[in-house]
C-alpha cells in the first residue's frame, strides 16, 4: 500500500496534494491518503473524490496548529497501524520541516524533491535533481519498507489525479498526541505588510540572476526592462545580497508568476526559481552556460555574455 | 551561548561539472571547492548571536581531508574552533550518513544551539539539519529568517519562512537546532587579521565509525532530458538580439 500524506491549512487542501496523489496512482499499488489536523472532515471528504482505496482522517486537537513534533509523532503511529510500503509527500516547506525527522526516527531516509519515479530492472527508483538541477539521479531506497519520498511541486499535474465514480471510504485513525510534549509553540502565520510590488499582474518580466555579478551592473537589466515595458525581478541570491528588494524575488520563497513574456538573464535556473516562473507563456533565457537548467524550460535561448546580449536586445528594440 | 554551526564543502558553483565515468557521481578530482552558500549564512548568524550574547562558535564539518579548507575559512571569519569528522567515505554521503557522523562527534559537546544551512548546493537533500536534530534529541525549526534569544537565555523566538511570502513566529526551548534560510543577514568576509588568527585555532579531528551509505543509493547520475524544445539563436550578439526581437514579435507575439 502507498500512503500519501495530504497537506491542509485551515481546512483548505494544499493543491500539491493532488499532484502527489497523481504520482502515487501511476505506481502499481493501492493508494491510501491520510490528512492530519483538528477538524479535517472537510478536506477528508474532498480527498474521497480521488480514486483511492481509503481516506484516513487523523484527528487530534494537538495537531492544530501544525508542529514538527506533533506531526512526526502522530504519523509514526499511523504508519505503525497501517504498514505502508511507501509514504509519499508533496515537497512543501511543511514536509521539509518534519518528514526527514519522521523517516530518521524509523531508521529510514526521505528521498526528497523527486520529479518522477520509474521501474528500473524491476525496482522502483525515484528521480531527483542534484547539483542545482544540472543533473538528475535515479535513486534507490535502501533497507526495508516503509520508504519515504517527496515530490516537487509541479512535477505532476493535479488534474492527472484520477477521480472515482463513487467516493472512497473515510476512516478515522486514532492517535495519541501529548500537547505538553510538543516543543515548538507556533504563532499565527502572517504576510509582511510591505509587499509593494505585485509581479503576478505583470505582462512582461525581466528577471536577473547571479550572472549580473554586481549591483553596479543592475542598470543593464533595468534598461532591458524599460525597453520591453517589463517589470524587473530577480532570483533569490540577488535579493539575498540586498541588490534588489525581497518583494522582487521570483521562486518558491518569493512570488509565482505567469506573464506573457519572461526574460531570464544570467539565471542558471535552480528548481526553487523554476517553480516560480515556469508557467510563463513565453520564456527567453540568456546565459553563458549552454547546459544551464533554465534552458530546460526556455522557448528561446541565447548562449552568450549577458553584458553583450542585453544591450544588443535594447538596441534591437529601439532600432525599430 | 555555545553555538555549533555545521558547514559542508561543495564544488564551486561555476565549476563545469561532468558526470563521472561510473555515472554515480560527478567528476570532481580536479574541481575547486567552496563553502556551501546556505551554510555561510548559518555561520554569519552564529557569529552575530555570539556578538550579542557571548559564548563561542564551533564549526562542525563532516567530509574528507579537503574539507579543512572551508573549516579554515570559517575560523578566519570568526569561529573559535572546529570539529572535523574525517572520512573519505563522506565525500559523496547522503544526509542521513552526514547527520549521523556529525551527531556522533557533537553529542558530548552539549551545544546550546546548533545552526545549519537550509540545504546543500550539491545533493540538495535539505534534511541534514532536521535529521541531526532527531539524532541529538533536540527540538528544531526550519527555514529561519530571524532569531531572538529570550532574556532568560532559556528559549528562542524565531521567524520561519512559509511559502508564497508568508511567515510565522514560533518559540522553542534551548538547546535547539535551526536551519537558516539564505538571505537572513549580510555575509562578512575574512580579514587578514582573521586569516592569521585562524592558523592558531584548534581543529579537533574525529574519525568516523560505520561510514557505509544508508537509506538511499544513487544508481545513475545523468544530464536531464529537456522538457521543452528550446530554439537557440546563434550568431554575434547584435544579430541574435535582432532575431530574438523578431521572433518575440512575429512568432510568440508577446511584444
Amino acid at each position: 500500500m502507498i500512503l500519501v500524506i495530504a497537506e491542509q491549512r485551515d481546512g483548505a487542501l494544499n493543491p500539491a496534494t493532488w499532484e502527489t496523489l497523481a504520482a502515487a496512482q501511476q505506481m502499481d499499488a493501492p493508494v491510501t491518503v491520510a490528512v492530519l489536523g483538528a477538524g479535517v472532515q472537510g478536506p477528508a471528504g474532498e480527498l474521497a473524490a480521488a480514486d483511492v482505496a481509503e481516506v484516513l482522517a487523523v484527528e487530534h486537537d494537538a495537531l492544530e496548529p501544525y508542529t514538527p513534533d506533533g506531526f512526526s509523532g502522530a504519523l509514526a503511529q499511523v504508519l505503525e497501524q497501517t504498514g505502508p510500503e511507501l509514504v509519499l509527500f508533496p515537497h512543501t516547506y511543511q514536509t521539509r520541516d518534519y518528514a526527514p525527522a519522521l523517516a530518521a526516527r524509523l531508521g529510514r531516509m526521505l528521498i526528497p524533491d523527486c520529479i518522477g519515479s520509474k521501474d528500473r530492472d524491476g525496482r522502483r527508483v525515484f528521480v531527483r535533481p542534484m547539483f542545482q538541477g544540472k543533473f538528475v539521479a535515479d535513486v534507490l531506497p535502501e533497507g526495508s519498507a516503509p520508504h519515504f519520498a517527496s515530490f516537487q511541486v509541479g512535477a505532476y499535474r493535479a488534474d492527472a489525479c484520477r477521480r472515482a465514480a463513487a467516493p472512497a471510504a473515510v476512516r478515522a485513525v486514532a492517535v495519541e498526541v501529548d500537547a505538553a510534549a510538543i516543543r515548538q509553540r507556533p504563532e499565527a502565520p502572517f504576510r509582511e505588510a510591505k509587499q509593494a510590488v505585485d509581479l503576478t499582474q505583470a505582462e512582461r518580466i525581466v528577471a536577473v540572476g547571479r550572472g549580473i555579478k554586481g549591483q553596479e551592473h543592475l542598470p543593464l537589466a533595468q534598461d532591458l526592462a524599460r525597453a520591453l515595458d517589463a517589470e524587473l525581478a530577480a532570483s533569490r541570491p540577488i535579493c539575498d545580497s540586498g541588490w534588489l528588494p525581497m518583494d522582487r524575488q521570483i521562486g518558491s520563497s518569493g512570488q509565482t508568476v505567469a506573464p506573457k513574456l519572461y526574460l531570464a538573464v544570467g539565471i542558471s535556473g535552480a528548481i526553487q526559481h523554476l517553480v516560480g516562473m515556469k508557467g510563463a507563456r513565453t520564456i527567453v533565457a540568456v546565459n553563458k552556460d549552454a547546459d544551464a537548467p533554465i534552458f530546460e524550460v526556455a522557448d528561446y535561448g541565447i548562449v552568450g555574455d549577458l553584458f553583450e546580449v542585453a544591450p544588443a536586445i535594447v538596441a534591437a528594440l529601439e532600432g525599430s | 551561548m555555545k553555538i555549533a554551526v555545521c558547514i559542508k564543502q561543495v564544488v564551486t558553483r561555476d565549476w563545469p561539472l561532468r558526470a563521472a565515468e561510473s555515472a554515480k557521481w560527478v567528476r570532481d578530482d580536479d574541481a575547486s571547492f567552496e563553502m556551501n552558500e546556505p551554510d555561510a549564512y548559518a555561520l554569519e548568524e552564529a557569529l552575530r548571536l555570539k556578538e550579542r550574547h557571548g559564548g563561542e562558535v564551533v564549526v562542525c564539518s563532516a567530509g574528507p581531508s579537503r574539507v579543512s579548507q572551508v573549516i579554515r575559512e570559517a575560523l578566519a571569519r570568526g569561529a573559535d574552533r572546529a570539529v572535523h569528522v574525517a572520512s573519505d567515505a563522506l565525500s559523496t554521503a547522503g544526509a542521513d550518513t552526514v547527520a549521523s557522523a556529525l551527531a556522533g562527534a557533537m553529542r558530548d559537546e552539549s551545544f546550546d544551539l546548533v545552526l545549519t544551512g537550509l540545504q546543500s548546493d550539491d545533493q540538495g537533500f535539505g534534511q541534514t539539519g532536521v535529521v541531526l536534530a532527531e539524532r541529538l534529541g533536540l527540538p528544531h525549526a526550519t527555514i529561519i529568517m530571524e532569531v531572538d534569544v529570550a532574556a532568560d537565555g532559556g528559549s528562542l523566538r524565531v521567524k520561519r519562512e512559509l511559502e508564497s511570502g508568508w511567515f510565522q513566529w514560533l518559540s522553542l526551548p534551548l538547546p535547539a537546532l535551526l536551519t537558516i534560510q539564505s538571505g537572513i543577514n549580510q555575509l562578512r568576509y575574512a580579514t587578514l587579521r582573521g586569516i592569521m588568527a585562524a592558523k592558531r585555532k584548534e581543529i579537533r579531528t574525529v574519525p568516523m565509525e560505520n561510514a557505509e551509505a544508508r537509506g538511499q543509493r544513487i544508481l545513475e547520475l545523468y544530464v536531464p532530458e529537456k522538457a521543452s524544445a528550446t530554439r537557440f539563436i546563434d550568431g554575434p550578439a547584435p544579430e541574435a538580439a535582432r532575431e530574438l526581437v523578431r521572433l518575440l514579435r512575429e512568432e510568440a507575439r508577446v511584444l
